[in-house]
């Protein structure tokens, strides 16, 4: 019985029915029962590493994404049609505790992933708590620089200069907004369901793209902001 | 049916060696040093180059600027992302450098295209920002 639920649930995984029941099969035959716990466990290991993989590959090309904004910023920054230029309205010591908060928070949550590696609840929910605080401050911080701008007569349609900007570090802002949205979704799947494979291997994804957003963010302050005003 | 059993049989072990292997290190994600150590560089690697730009020192070039940056995201990569050499994550480094190559092209290529077509076509754009 207790094999008849393994190589329903081992199909249901791999996405091969036929593969999963010939393995199951062959298992049977050939080893003591318990032993087929090994080749569970290594199933929900395949599945996980193939959704780590694809989910890399997604980063990657949002990387291609971000190159093309980044190449359009390189290319504009100077045209700036007698409107703002970089150097006066950037304010560095703002964008250096927006970039420290996000840094903190990448590592918050490299904290809360070694806390679900321990299996505990409690810690991987307080680290993701600050790490979505931390996340949160850092667009709160963005909007109220581009509100400011916007008042400030510095809009996306003054300039190419400002055009090219706000598209940049605004589809930064949107990806952090996106993480938010999805930490939130995944502490409260962790308070209702724990730690199960499927929670793990989301998570996992989660702590990759946060720690993605922070590297294009070193792009962004490095091009951005420190090249305009140096 | 025999060629699959030997299959089966040779990936079982190799799965439960895997597996225990892969809960010691903490679920792939890298030890607590690793994170301060990467969390420490990283500090460095930004307050360094705002420091240099804010105190308008003469070293706070866009070479050092892009030095600085390329380095972080290094650490970033090593430190946070856990990207190495390993069998694992083999396809993650060909995708990863196979990027980075793709993203040299579209940022130098456009750079490089844009600023002669700025140069052989409009002169006088050119030296409007300086002035």
């Amino acid at each position: 019985m207790a094999i008849g639920d393994t190589t329903a649930h081992g199909g249901a995984l791999a996405l091969e029915p036929g593969y999963a029941d010939n393995a199951a099969d062959a298992l049977r035959d050939l080893r003591p029962a318990g032993e087929t716990i090994d080749f569970e466990l290594e199933q929900h290991h395949d599945a996980a590493s193939t959704a780590q993989l694809g989910f890399w590959i997604y980063l990657m090309s949002d990387c291609l994404l971000f190159a093309g904004l980044f190449a359009t910023y390189s290319v504009l920054h100077t045209r700036t049609a007698g409107g703002p230029t970089p150097h006066g309205l950037f304010d560095l010591p703002y964008v250096l505790t927006e970039t420290v908060f996000l840094l903190v928070s990448s590592f918050t949550c490299g904290l809360a992933m070694l806390a679900m590696g321990r299996r505990s609840r409690g810690a991987t929910l307080a680290w993701l708590a600050v790490t979505f605080v931390l996340g949160l401050a850092f667009v709160g911080m963005e909007v109220h620089e581009f509100a400011h701008m916007v008042a400030d007569g510095a809009g996306p349609d003054r300039s190419a200069f400002l055009s090219s900007f706000f598209t940049l570090v605004a589809t930064h802002g949107l990806h952090v907004t996106c993480g938010l949205i999805w930490m939130a979704i995944m502490m409260a799947l962790v308070v209702k369901k724990g730690f199960t494979p499927s929670t793990v291997s989301r998570l996992s994804c989660l702590s990759l793209f946060w720690h993605f957003l922070d590297i294009i963010w070193v792009g962004v302050f490095s091009l951005v902001y420190l090249f305009g005003v140096s | 049916m025999s060629a699959a059993n030997e299959a089966i049989v040779g990936r079982a072990p190799h799965g439960a060696i895997h597996v225990a292997a892969h809960g010691a290190a903490h679920g792939g994600h890298g030890s607590r040093k690793s994170y301060i150590t990467g969390f420490l560089l990283a500090i460095a690697l930004t307050v360094v180059p705002f420091g240099l730009v804010m105190s308008h020192s003469s070293i706070g070039t866009p070479l050092i600027i892009a030095v600085f940056a390329l380095a972080q995201i290094g650490v970033h990569i090593v430190y946070f992302l856990h990207v190495n050499r390993s069998e694992e994550q083999r396809w993650n480094l060909m995708a990863l450098v196979f990027t980075a190559i793709v993203v040299c092209i579209i940022l130098g290529g456009s750079i490089w295209i844009m600023h002669n077509l700025y140069a052989n076509m409009m002169p006088g754009i050119m030296q409007a920002p300086m002035g």
